[in-house]
């Protein structure tokens, strides 16, 4: 028995040690690090096309949260170089947090449009999403136009369906409502919207379209590259083939957008890997990439788009900063709560 | 026959080396679950960092609800795990019925799902488009979700419902430990005093497995309440759910540990009571003497109705899942390069869950046994305190290993820059060493819990014995104990390894760069719908936690002492002792 166990101990400390080893190959020339709240699948064809171009090899950690906290605790001898997200709300947060830098990048500055990017070049926008309106084909007037204000119209009441009121895209959403309404009247809204819900708020985007093909209800929100990537699922097609597309508020403010994004961190170790790749990032050919496989719209203005977004058509966007709705993400948070949006 | 402990006759010098040996051994166990603490330290270090602040607004909006909605669903999972556990347990100890021999083992195999698993796959079943509502609607020609009122799988029913599905086998586990453990001769006592068989299991049998039943029951509820997978795929609005929308959206993680500790504190008060409640009834074998049970034959519709006890949680919560995910894997291609990633995965998997299970074990053991040593009640609380990991959520508790060890790496590295000019980076932050310390700590309580049972039934006696022929603390620790606790080592081991395979949110944020395991790639493609190639990875999950489980059953069932088939050494039973399994208090 005591064999056993010292023997077992040297085992595990030899490969604890050479785990430890293995991996603390953070620096190295040809390497670029990346903290990434964004999905493997969408991230790695762009990498795999930097690599192809670069020969940077592009290691990731992907979590859905904590990494701000972990570069924080890690300071100055973090790994990490790039930190990719979604949302103004999670972009200004690491900025917030001090987990970034600024970066000059000509570059950056020619491929992404001013209202894009952070004015000190903390973070920077890569893609853009509309969060739009599914109506059901068959129980709802596509010549009829429907506005964010129209969702809380009793005429839908039992009809609406929506994820979690307090996802960072519906908190997006509600932020704009805050910052075109003021605080009140979007509260308000966002009350008469809860009492229009057919069912408690549950699953993702895409799960609201299902539930209108199944007659649950018959207008949902979600972000437009969903459609897409519905279209994309023999499963799920017949999902998007049950709703019809309209973009709210074209006949006056626009529809809101919000974007992903990416920032360097501030210990970035191989820097200068990591401008490379965010440039790539905002470059013609992964801005197509965004288009085509993952149904974004591209930053870079004359990217081509994805041709079933073009077939969507063009649309008016609300041009409300986005640094505004990222103040105001706390307050439409608390709301959400106070309304009782999810229960 | 009983010899008295008689002490010794040492000279009084070596009773002073053995009590300074004594005494480090109490030092390093201190040192240990100092070691083991240092993530709870840091959630509480984290807690009281100052930060906005949120009770109000919690309190006044939706606190209350999200209380209420806990309390139920801990209380649903605990009544639905006792009474699935307890008379399961309860049927496959005392009596006899077709396939017996084979539910036995098979009882235990929903313990190797992951909860978020059988979620997906009983969502996919009986949501809308599900095959159970469309074969209903085909044949009662309802067009739309409109036509016909089904019960909602993403509710607090379903979680409760999924919940005891795969946790009812803690309680299975440890109630059927105790059955066995029970002395004959007081059942048939009861019944020669005129007691029937529901009066004798309900009067004597149930109140004697009372402690190890509670036992099961707190480490249902503790996994329970540290979910969050499960209850925001189902969207009921928990406790969990608010700490994840403090530290998500108000980016307040100093807040979130604050509600993580609230938890943690109604956990012990509970803990606390259920003892209060029980103090002063205190069981003990009355005799060491044990005749083999001699099972009840059931025959026709009670044979029949145990077999569907029995039948009814394998089904659903292994056999139900499994072929789903087998229908899922089979039935869909998979896309080039998943083989070689899976294969890497699963690699991953076994390596961290293996180093975790060895690590638990003998931290458990170290711990357990350096109380035994050294019986007081600072060392105890200390070593307790150390296996509260196990009640707060995955991924706080992550937060918890990735202050400490930042903190220490970059004090060394801020020391070795000063001194020598050299920076040393991270050592220990973003390595699998940190995946593993964070999985040992977490299921701590499973290993010391177990181990510390086995240890206190190793009688004192040939402590004394052993003492007495000279041998050292570490001495009698490996010739004397280990080899007698082995059953309790194993059991410990298997539970860490089986719950070290399922664990997501701590592996997800503490891992190092390009690294996948089994279950973060489980979460990567459900969380883009892709359950069908989810299914492979849940799959393989479910085959590595089978093997040991099933093996962990059979020592069970040999561990009865007194039964013809055991060995000397298997006396000392394999099981978590209800009186000492419990993580906190």
């Amino acid at each position: 028995m005591r064999d056993v166990l010292v023997r077992g101990a040297c085992v595990v400390g030899l490969s604890v040690s050479a785990l430890a080893g293995g991996v603390s190959t953070a620096i190295a020339a040809d390497e670029v690090n990346v903290y990434s709240y964004r999905q493997p699948f969408l991230v790695e064809p762009l990498f795999k096309a930097f690599t192809q171009e670069t020969g940077i090899k592009v290691n990731v950690v992907h979590a859905d949260q904590g990494l701000t906290e972990r570069l924080q605790r890690e300071g100055r001898n973090s790994p990490a170089d790039v930190i990719l997200t979604v949302d103004i709300g999670r972009l200004d947060e690491a900025k917030a947090a001090d987990v970034t830098q600024a970066v000059e990048s000509e570059t950056l500055e020619a491929n992404i449009p001013e209202h894009f990017r952070d004015p000190e070049g903390h973070w920077f926008g890569l893609t853009t999403r509309a969060r739009i309106i599914f109506a059901a084909k068959d129980r709802v007037d596509p010549s009829q136009p429907i506005n964010y204000e129209d969702l809380a119209d009793p005429k839908w009441k039992g009809r609406i369906c929506t994820r979690s009121g307090k996802h960072v895209y519906q908190i997006g959403l509600l932020a704009s409502m805050i910052a075109h309404h003021g605080a009140e009247e979007a509260e308000k809204w966002l009350a008469g919207v809860k009492d229009n819900l057919a069912r408690k708020p549950q699953g993702g985007d895409r799960q609201q379209a299902e539930a209108i093909s199944q007659g649950v209800c018959d207008i949902a929100l979600s972000n437009s590259y969903y459609y897409g990537h519905m279209l994309d699922n023999p499963e799920q097609k017949p999902w998007a083939e049950a709703v019809n597309v309209i973009f709210p508020n074209q006949d006056g403010r626009g529809t809101h957008v919000n974007i992903s994004g990416v920032s360097l961190a501030k210990h970035a170790p191989n820097r200068e890997n990591a401008v490379k790749l965010m440039e790539f990032l905002s470059s013609e050919q992964a801005q197509e990439i965004y288009a085509q496989r993952n149904y974004e719209y591209p930053v870079k203005p004359g990217v081509p788009l994805a041709e079933l977004l073009r077939d969507l058509g063009e649309f008016k966007v609300d041009d409300l900063s986005l640094a505004t709705v990222a103040e105001h993400r706390e307050e439409a948070f608390r709301m959400v709560d106070r309304v009782g949006y999810d229960q | 026959m009983t010899i008295s402990a008689s002490a010794p006759a040492a000279a009084t010098g070596d009773r002073w080396r053995l009590a300074s040996k004594a005494n480090k051994w109490t030092a390093a166990t201190a040192a240990v679950a100092a070691v083991a603490a240092l993530p709870i330290l840091a959630v509480i270090y984290l807690a009281v960092t100052p930060a906005a602040e949120i009770w109000q607004h919690l309190a006044s909006t939706v606190l209350p609800a999200y209380s209420l909605n806990t309390a139920l669903l801990s209380a649903g999972v605990g009544l639905g795990t006792a009474v699935i556990g307890v008379a399961a347990a309860w049927l496959v100890t005392m009596c006899r019925f077709p396939g017996v021999r084979w539910f036995e083992w098979a009882l235990l195999l929903p313990l190797a799902m992951p909860a978020y698993v059988v979620a997906y796959v009983y969502t996919d079943l009986l949501e809308y488009a599900g095959p159970l509502q469309t074969l209903l609607r085909d044949v009662f020609g309802w067009s739309s979700a409109r036509d016909y009122w089904f019960p909602d799988i993403r509710s607090l029913g379903g979680a409760i419902g999924v919940f005891t599905l795969v946790l009812y086998p803690y309680v299975y586990l440890l109630a059927r430990a105790a059955f066995l453990e029970q002395c004959v001769c007081v059942l048939e006592v009861s019944r020669v005093l005129g007691r029937g068989a529901w009066g004798t299991f309900f009067a004597v049998a149930l109140p004697l497995a009372r402690p190890a039943i509670v036992v099961g029951i707190i480490l249902v509820t503790m996994e329970t309440l540290n979910d969050y997978g499960t209850v925001h795929y189902f969207a009921v609005q928990t406790f969990t759910v608010g700490i994840f929308d403090v530290w998500q959206h108000l980016g307040n993680a100093a807040g979130a540990a604050q509600l993580a500790l609230v938890l943690l504190v109604v956990v012990m008060l509970l803990i606390f009571a259920e003892r209060a409640a029980r103090r002063g009834q205190r069981y003990h074998h009355a005799t060491s003497r044990y005749s083999a049970l001699t099972r009840l034959e059931l025959k026709g519709r009670h044979a029949a109705a145990a077999v569907t006890v029995c039948v009814m949680p394998i089904l659903l919560g292994f056999a139900v899942p499994v072929l789903v995910l087998l229908r899922y894997t089979l039935f869909h291609p998979h896309p080039g390069g998943f083989w070689s990633r899976f294969w890497v995965e699963a690699g991953n998997s076994m390596l961290v869950s293996g180093l975790a299970a060895v690590f638990a074990v003998l931290i458990g053991l170290f711990l357990a046994y350096g109380n035994r040593l050294h019986r007081g009640r600072a060392l105890l609380i200390a070593s307790r305190f150390a296996c509260l990991g196990y009640a707060v959520p995955g991924a706080v508790l992550a937060l918890g290993v990735i202050i400490p060890f930042a903190a220490f790496d970059n004090a060394v590295d801020a020391a070795m820059r000063d001194t020598f000019g050299i920076s040393t980076g991270l050592l220990l932050s973003g390595t699998v060493a940190a995946i593993i310390f964070a999985l040992t700590v977490r299921f701590l309580a499973l290993s010391f819990g177990a181990i510390e049972a086995g240890l206190g039934r190793v009688t004192p006696v040939m402590e004394e014995t052993a003492r007495s022929l000279g041998h050292g603390p570490r001495s009698r620790l490996l010739r004397v104990h280990a080899p007698m606790i082995r059953g309790s080592v194993l059991t410990a081991a298997v539970l860490v390894f089986v719950d070290s395979m399922k664990e997501l949110p701590m592996t997800l944020l503490l891992r190092p760069f390009n690294f996948e395991t089994l279950a973060t790639g489980v979460f990567q493609y459900a969380s883009d719908e892709r359950i069908e190639q989810a299914a492979l990875p849940a799959l393989a999950i479910v085959a590595a936690g089978v093997v040991p489980v099933i093996l962990l059953s059979k020592m069970i069932a040999r561990s009865r002492a007194g039964s013809g088939a055991a060995q000397p050494e298997a006396e000392a039973t394999v099981t978590p002792d209800p009186r000492a399994a419990a993580p906190a208090a």
